[in-house]
């Protein structure tokens, strides 16, 4: 059995929370940001990270007998993927219909995303699924508290690398400069040509994609279940990160690790015996959240970065 | 031919009659609902069809969260199952419903629309004011509700408590804990420090420390009941702190076995039987036993006894002995001697001469809270309003 790690646990309970903790946020503030960039909000990705979880449970459980327990996660991928496009689909063309509020839409979509989750859901909460694999990248050490904390999930790493692909994206390449166009000033991209609903429509699916796989990180990694309750508000959470990160998609890697390593905090402060205010360190993700939105939030400018045509009626 | 009018024509003027008939009987049923509805037992039975063969008690279940859960849910909907089994009695049972004023639309059209004549809401926050407020309205529907909150005088006479003593079989547990752990470190998964999660983890630490005198169990909280991300945290932290058994008392332990078996640690189950969650490190676990209690319950709505005439105690409790809670079967870790300590522990509780809480006992931070001497016995009312943790749970209630 192993030693006990004492208050160097703390360190490394934030360092494993960060890396097992933080893909979640990392995929919905990727997708939120993608879409947001395209100048509509899409609160409703709280309701596509339930969907997501519960269809790439249901999907790894039920395709285990057909292709095997290795494919059978990465189809339950797949599918969190695609229902999240269907969830966008409606999302996008719902608010984007004449004199259609996106934000009010979007508390609808989280109610019918988490509904259509909970009521699909059901078979599943207490079967086992296959879980995804993790790469053991502590096994050189001989610590098993190490080696817990170095798993690492492959679909964290693509969250990663997809940070940096989209920053390039939106630099440098044509099609980032037609989201950001439309999402800046729809006027313009209109006299462009460009069709500002097909652009939103795509960009909002992209996001609604990758918040499905978020979904698939939750019941697929970690915390590797498919309950009512596995989402807790990460969804809303990373949509108020979106912001905190300036809507630039490296920036959402650190702040999703961020608020990773924060959700670690309060179980590894009382395991050390740091027992006062752990109801204020439990909250830290959600306090995090609040200040934020209190330091960035101001009526009287626009942050910088922020799309130009961002919540405006257009 | 017969000058009929065109077919739409028709349609139309049939969906009209058919939305017309629709809306008298929604007003129908909302004047009745209004009225305080007195004809529930008449005669010509009004829930006839929904109850199958007729003369069947109706008893409705309610849960607060899914009926297949791995914890406190499951084990309701299990123990309802073996009501069912009863003849003369039919369930129906409706789920995840939340402790809002939703549950009052469910208990009412179980009442109404199913002819239920006893209910069971299980969740702790259903009680007050729901459940008050129903029995109120429906004098003539039992009410049985599992928590300790039944007053004499107080709460209207057709409402029942049942509720049971699992800190023995946590007791028990801590027993099977200490003999298996290597480091004499137990780790605790709890949600909030009530009473009821309090004493379990009061219980689980006595019973280890009859093994272990020097056995401590490290508490963390994780604020609610139903926190998935945090209980998987906190089962790893307690991992890296060198913890080898963890137990806790959390809605639904699903992820904190499955965490401690991904840890390669033991872990002792809560509310139902997880052992298929954990093939190797599941020792046993504190399981609700609601089969026997609803099966002794359903025979006596059957045979027509009531809590109105006094049929039925008003207070039901009980611990292993009355069968109100049970030990999961020992898993492969556990040890002959574990077992052998366990079993008689267990049949100590079974003939009723052991009391957990006996002097001298004091809390974590040194303050006495029983002189030699005293005992307090399990129905004993400062048991029901603990807000300390006995010295060996490393710690704290406040926040």
């Amino acid at each position: 059995m192993s030693e006990s790690l004492g208050l160097l646990g703390i360190p490394l309970a934030i360092l494993a929370g960060t890396l097992r903790g933080s893909a979640p946020f990392l995929f919905v503030s990727l997708g939120e940001c993608i879409t947001e960039k395209s100048g509509k909000i899409n609160l409703g990705l709280e309701g596509t990270l339930l969907l997501g979880a519960m269809t790439a449970y249901g999907v790894s459980f039920l395709s285990q007998g057909a292709v095997g327990t290795f494919w059978a996660p990465w189809l339950g991928v797949v599918a969190a993927g695609l229902a999240g496009m269907v969830l966008g689909a409606i999302h996008g063309w719902l608010s984007q219909q004449p004199r259609v509020n996106d934000v009010a839409t979007g508390i609808a979509m989280i109610i019918f995303g988490s509904g259509l989750a909970f009521f699909l859901g059901k078979p599943f909460i207490q079967p086992q699924a296959p879980q995804l694999f993790t790469f053991e990248w502590g096994a050189w050490s001989s610590s098993p508290q190490l080696q817990s904390a170095l798993k690492v999930s492959p679909l964290f790493l693509i969250g990663v690398a997809i940070a940096p692909l989209l920053h390039w994206f939106f630099r440098a390449t044509r099609w980032g400069l037609t989201v950001r166009a439309v999402g800046d000033s729809p006027q313009a991209a209109l006299a462009m040509g460009i069709s500002i609903f097909k652009v939103r429509m795509a960009s909002i699916m992209a996001g609604s994609f990758l918040a499905g796989i978020g979904g698939a990180c939750l019941s697929l990694y970690y915390p590797g279940v498919w309950t009512e309750r596995i989402s807790s508000g990460q969804g809303l959470m990373a949509v108020a990160l979106v912001i905190f990160a300036r809507w630039n998609p490296i920036q959402c890697l650190w702040a999703s690790m961020l608020f990773g390593g924060a959700q670690a905090l309060g179980p590894a402060f009382q395991s050390v015996g740091i027992d006062s205010y752990y109801y204020a360190f439990n909250a830290a993700p959600y306090i995090l959240t609040l200040l934020i939105m209190v330091i960035t939030c101001s009526p009287k400018q626009t942050l910088a970065g922020s799309p130009g045509a961002l919540g405006k009626e257009n | 031919m017969p000058n009929r009018p065109p077919f739409p024509f028709s349609v139309g003027l049939s969906r009209r009659q058919a939305l017309r008939g629709l809306l008298a009987t929604a007003a129908f049923g909302a004047a009745t609902k209004l009225s305080g509805c007195t004809a529930t037992d008449t005669g010509d039975s009004p829930a006839g069809e929904a109850t199958g063969a007729a003369g069947d008690v109706v008893v409705g279940f309610i849960y607060v969260g899914p009926k297949d859960d791995f914890g406190y849910n499951q084990a309701h909907a299990q123990g309802a199952q073996a009501m069912a089994s009863v003849p003369g009695i039919k369930i129906i049972e409706e789920a995840s419903v939340p402790e809002t004023s939703a549950v009052l639309e469910t208990m009412r059209s179980m009442i109404e629309i199913d002819g239920a004549t006893v209910l069971f809401p299980t969740s702790f926050g259903y009680f007050d004011p729901y459940i008050l407020e129903l029995a109120t309205e429906f004098p003539e529907v039992q009410f049985f509700h599992a928590g300790g909150l039944y007053q004499e005088g107080v709460t209207p006479t057709n409402v029942g408590s049942y509720f049971g003593y699992i800190d023995e079989a946590q007791y028990v547990a801590g027993i099977v804990a200490a003999h298996t752990s290597k480091t004499g470190q137990l780790g605790f998964v709890a949600a909030k420090p009530i009473p009821q999660v309090l004493r379990n983890i009061n219980s689980f630490t006595l019973g280890a420390k009859t093994i272990n005198p020097d056995a401590t169990t490290q508490v963390i909280f994780t604020g609610d009941w139903a926190e998935p991300v945090k209980e998987a945290e906190a089962t790893n932290s307690l991992a890296d702190q060198g913890i080898d058994v963890v137990t806790c008392h959390v809605d639904s332990p699903k992820v904190v076995i499955e965490t401690a078996e991904k840890r390669g640690i033991f872990s002792s189950g809560y509310h139902a039987d997880q052992s298929s969650l954990a093939p190797k490190g599941y020792l046993t676990g504190a399981e609700w036993d609601w089969e026997s209690i609803y099966t002794f319950l359903g025979q006596q709505f059957v045979e027509g006894k009531t809590l109105m005439a006094g049929d039925i105690e008003h207070v039901l409790r009980g611990g292993l002995a009355d069968n109100f809670c049970k030990l999961s079967p020992y898993g492969p870790a556990v040890s002959e001697a574990a077992q052998a300590d366990a079993e008689a522990a267990r049949a100590k509780f079974l003939d009723k001469s052991l009391v957990i809480y006996n002097g001298e006992l004091k809390d974590n931070n040194g303050n006495e809270i029983l002189p030699a001497g005293k005992e307090y016995d399990q129905q004993n009312i400062a048991l029901e309003k603990m807000d300390w943790l006995i010295d060996g749970v490393k710690g704290s209630t406040g926040s």
